[in-house]
């Protein structure tokens, strides 16, 4: 079972125009900030959206072309559905909310019935059958949901921010549960998400998508040590500059330049880790070390760390401990130079 | 910061019309409950009479509801999902009876309906029979006066229903029909209940229209509030308090079941 997907939507200013390929089996982490569309192209692949120019292919079946005017209803397409808050239908039981897709496609009660509950039990709430959703705890709600969606088989599964209501206690088990009943899955699955974590331990293949359009697509070790984008470079965690090499100088800015550890030539981006980041109040020695003179514009807890935002010609990220705050006694607005090795520096080409 | 009681500001000169307003609403009611023959009170409510009009209001309230029910929520649906041109100006239509005088609404249904009306001569020289004066006019009178009830209640109910439920209803395969007979109704049955309550009680104290669609025939068309009518003018007036306090303690039974839903907002 496979996806191909080229989607356009126009809605005022806002303009999404993606193409996704998705292999049978895989699963796509879709990342994006807010706004950024990743809602809009699931609304459009489960069929709640119609797009302004779209051609779909689901397991070799056109479900949309707008050229020939192909458009399956949502109901034709076998393509579950998982959202943030579940939206259990209320006043149905679990086992009659797993139990919907079948009851809806004329399969006969119990058999329906009888193959809801064993998703359920398969997910692990087999227990809740007979509660209400309001019963359910956040888990609970989200496996059934699941359950639900499963049960008819979908040819793609959609899953928009799946642990997003759930407390932070209890994410890291379903997130891990999640993993392997997604592995388990043999179709297609699109797990929308911000969070990159749950991007990463969810997806084979990480697609982050800003203001409606693929901006890089790859392997999570691809996309987090090459981030191509300061989004991404943000999530990952990385200082992320854009430059021109030549030789072992890259040039960054009108007046900033980072020294490498190997040759390049033409525009690169440049990546190094907070934590790689020294700060001191002076220009520090060393020939293979970057220096660059900032004030420090903001600080912030970060683990056992605090995450420092240096502006300047090169503004970065230092990871700093909370022993180094207070001898160098940071603050906003206070001057100091920020260093690292040309060794720490990961160059690629951009 | 802090907020003086309200009371400490309510100026005295309100408490001499306020207390009249009061005066106005409350007197009457309790002059009923005054005046009341309780002792004669079973062996009125017993009396033929009484016993037919009220057959025939339960029965006419009933009939209305139902087909204010049939027809109404599918009207909410529409104007509340629907998307065609006019649409707002039906919404402001199908409220009209609401504030149109009910004997306004008989006159105009009799116009329509009746020998000669517009529709009731198609329907005359169809069927070789004619609607006014009959039961089957009073149903029709409660209907045209009570459907706004219905329609506002459920449509109000449909628009605040959250739609996404609907959008997994069609992804898990459930057509249009399912959706609604399993996700959207269910939703608003709170709002479709409250609706079919007002629409209820409402049908039951219809008196203007019927009176002048429908006529006043005992055990055809006298329901409750024109057999109170026809009491008081018969100088009857016993019979016609008791039938007051009846219609009052169903008002007040539909303001009880109701307050939780309605009537009571923050």
């Amino acid at each position: 079972m496979s996806l191909l997907a080229k989607v356009a939507v126009r809605r005022g200013d806002f303009e999404l125009d993606v193409t996704l390929e998705v292999s049978a089996g895989s699963v796509i982490s879709l990342l994006g900030p807010n706004g950024a569309g990743k809602s809009t192209l699931l609304a459009v692949l489960a069929g709640l959206l119609r797009p302004d120019s779209a051609i779909i292919e689901l397991d070799g079946e056109t479900v949309i072309d707008t050229v020939k005017g192909t458009y399956v209803a949502a109901r034709h397409r076998r393509v579950g559905l998982v959202l943030q808050d579940y939206l259990l239908f209320p006043h149905l039981s679990a086992l009659e909310n797993a139990a919907f897709g079948l009851r809806s496609r004329g399969v006969p009660r119990r058999r329906s019935r009888s193959v809801a509950a064993a998703w359920l039990a398969r997910l692990g709430v087999g227990d809740v059958a007979d509660r209400r959703p309001r019963e359910l705890s956040g888990g609970q709600a989200q496996r059934v949901a699941l359950a639900r969606a499963l049960a008819v088989e979908p040819r793609l599964l959609l899953l928009d921010e799946p642990l997003a209501a759930l407390d932070v206690g209890t994410r890291p088990a379903v997130r891990a549960d999640l993993r392997r009943h997604l592995a388990d899955y043999d179709g297609c699955a699109i797990v929308v998400t911000h969070d990159p974590l749950e991007a990463l331990v969810l997806g084979d293949r990480l697609v982050v998508i800003e203001h409606g359009r693929i901006v890089q697509e790859g392997t999570p070790e691809q996309v987090t040590r090459h981030p191509l984008t300061d989004y991404v470079a943000r999530l990952v965690g990385l200082n992320l500059l854009r430059g021109s090499a030549d030789g072992r100088v890259a040039t960054v800015g009108p007046e900033a330049v980072v020294t490498l550890a190997h040759d390049a030539a033409g525009p690169v981006h440049i990546a190094f880790s907070p934590a790689s980041v020294t700060l001191s109040p002076h220009r520090p020695e060393g020939s293979a070390r970057n220096a660059w003179a900032g004030s420090v514009a903001d600080m912030e807890r970060h683990g056992d760390l605090v995450r420092v935002t240096v502006d300047g010609p090169v503004p970065v990220l230092a990871d700093v401990t909370p022993l180094a705050v207070a001898d160098l006694d940071l603050a906003p607005g206070i001057a100091v130079w920020a260093s690292v090795k040309a060794t720490e520096i990961t160059v690629y080409p951009a | 910061m802090t907020r003086h009681s309200a009371e400490a500001r309510v100026p005295v000169l309100f408490v001499v019309p306020a207390g009249l307003g009061l005066a106005i609403l409350l007197l009457p009611l309790a002059g009923l409950l005054a005046r009341a023959p309780w002792n004669r009170l079973g062996e009125i409510l017993g009396s033929d009479g009484v016993l037919t009009a009220l057959r025939l209001s339960v029965l006419t309230a009933t009939l209305a509801t139902a087909i204010c029910l049939v027809c109404g929520i599918p009207l909410a649906w529409l104007l509340a999902r629907g998307s065609f041109p006019g649409r707002s100006l039906l919404r402001g239509l199908v409220t009209v009876p609401l504030v149109l005088p009910p004997v306004i609404g008989g006159i105009a249904l009799l116009v329509a309906f009746g020998r000669g009306g517009t529709v009731g001569s198609w329907l005359e020289s169809a069927t070789g029979t004619t609607l006014p004066f009959t039961t089957a006019a009073v149903v029709i009178a409660q209907s045209f006066v009570a459907m706004p009830f219905l329609v506002i209640a459920v449509e109000g109910a449909l628009r605040g229903a959250d739609r996404r439920y609907e959008d997994v209803a069609a992804t898990l395969g459930a057509s249009p029909w399912t959706i609604f007979r399993r996700v959207t109704l269910p939703a608003v049955a709170p709002g479709v209940l409250s609706g079919a309550v007002l629409c209820w009680a409402r049908a039951l104290g219809e008196f203007g229209a019927t009176i002048t669609f429908a006529g006043s025939f005992p055990g055809i068309t006298r329901t409750l509030p024109l057999e109170a009518y026809t009491a008081i003018g018969a100088g009857d007036a016993e019979t016609a308090i008791v039938l007051s306090l009846l219609m009052i303690v169903v008002a007040v039974a539909v303001l009880a079941l109701l307050r939780d839903r309605w009537l009571v907002r923050g």
